[in-house]
């Protein structure tokens, strides 16, 4: 089947099987940023925005994103340098292979609740596995992220 | 993974209904569960155009669509204020943000899944589903039918019901061990068990929540339990009763993180 939907702020139309997920959508568009880990939905990695919604691509339907938007990391790449930088300032990553999934949920949770806790922060990157950082450093890039954001609207 | 080989946007409930009476068709909500299933369908029924995906509120009860996001009920203020934070208790602890702005309350209802933090809420909050062809069924009678044909499209919750809602789990995003559910109710509260591992089901009602350790003890040797990789039948038996009267005293008291 044909879909048709804007991504990144172009508008795109991609062949896809019945059963496709967005993730392969995504993948045969030469989204490089988008990788499946777990295929179980509980990894985060192949996080996506969609409406303005963090998303798990593997679980979408390729056919519900028919005239939807759809936001990956390539289209974010200014706040991703800036997230990037804090968290590499904070030692927060070692393969970094997580990286582009947290990012899409950590620019998600810094648009619905800039204020974040540092409780809140855990409870909304929850659904983010990371197997090398231990966390601590993520959340620390993170904190630095959202201040830095308070800075800007301040 | 689930197969498909037609994937069709429904245009109106009678074309999903009449689609979903072939055994070779499936109803698509959140698809987090059914993806993973290794289905093979001839025809996958997509229920995300038909406005199906808000939180209506009437006089005296929330009318929510089937295909409304685990999220936004989680966020939902008039909800959580009626039902003294029940919601964001029993929701905030389900994977992650990302599948819960996904996975839909009407996939968690008809499946009637045995870990259902959802169903274990709803049926201490006395709730009814809506369905299609056959109608509003009380979800106590709903949730112990099979699988039918028919199609959920909404879930209705009284208002003005105060719930608590607690559980147990390996890991802190896993599915529950056990999870126990409170509600007010004439006389007392209701207390509902899920992940027994069975399907959720009524343990007692008109309970005082202020009884004595002993009479959740007692409720919890009525409630048929078992064993699963997650737990054994005897540490059930043995948390339930904690539990229970953890959720009565939170209906009370309100809820807290865990």
């Amino acid at each position: 089947m044909t879909i048709e939907f804007t991504l990144n702020g172009r508008r795109v139309t991609a062949q896809a099987d019945a059963d496709a997920s967005l993730y392969q959508v995504l993948r045969a568009l030469h989204i490089a940023s988008v990788k499946c880990g777990c295929e179980t939905a509980n990894c985060g990695l192949c996080t996506v925005h969609m409406d303005g919604r963090a998303v798990l691509s593997c679980s979408v339907p390729a056919a519900r994103v028919q005239e939807h938007d759809i936001v990956t990391l390539e289209g974010l790449q200014e706040e991703a340098k800036a997230l990037g930088g804090c968290l590499a300032d904070e030692g927060a990553e070692q393969c970094g292979f997580c990286v582009p999934g947290l990012m899409m949920n950590v620019l998600a949770l810094a648009r619905e609740n800039p204020d974040a806790t540092d409780a809140e922060i855990d409870a909304y990157l929850a659904g983010n596995l990371c197997r090398c950082s231990g966390y601590m450093g993520q959340r620390r890039g993170i904190r630095r992220y959202l201040d830095s954001l308070k800075g800007v609207r301040a | 993974m689930a197969t498909y080989q037609n994937y069709v946007m429904a245009q109106s409930l009678e074309e999903a209904y009449a689609l979903n009476q072939k055994k070779s068709s499936v109803i698509v909500a959140g698809n987090m569960w059914l993806r993973m299933c290794g289905l093979r369908r001839q025809t996958a029924i997509d229920l995300s155009g038909l406005g199906l995906d808000r939180v209506e509120e009437t006089e005296d009860a929330f009318v929510i669509g089937a295909m409304t996001p685990l999220r936004a009920l989680e966020t939902h203020d008039a909800l959580n204020r009626e039902t003294g934070g029940a919601f964001a208790a029993a929701l905030a602890p389900i994977v992650g943000t990302q599948l819960r702005n996904t996975a839909t309350l009407g996939g968690s209802v008809y499946s009637r899944f045995g870990f259902s933090d959802v169903s274990t809420l709803l049926l201490a909050l006395d709730a009814a589903v809506v369905l299609h062809h056959r109608g509003e069924v009380p979800l106590a009678v709903y949730q112990q039918e099979p699988w039918d044909r028919d199609i959920l499209t909404h879930v209705r919750i009284p208002k003005g019901v105060r719930a608590g809602i607690v559980s147990v789990r390996q890991s802190k995003t896993d599915i529950p061990t056990l999870v126990c559910a409170a509600a007010m109710e004439p006389g007392g509260v209701r207390l509902v068990m899920g992940a027994r591992p069975a399907r959720a089901m009524i343990a007692a009602e008109g309970v005082d929540p202020d009884a004595p350790t002993a009479v959740f003890e007692e409720i919890t040797q009525r409630v048929p339990l078992g064993g699963n990789l997650r737990a054994s039948e005897a540490y059930r038996r043995k948390v339930a009763p904690v539990l229970l009267q953890r959720a009565a005293r939170a209906c009370v008291e309100g809820n807290h993180d865990d």
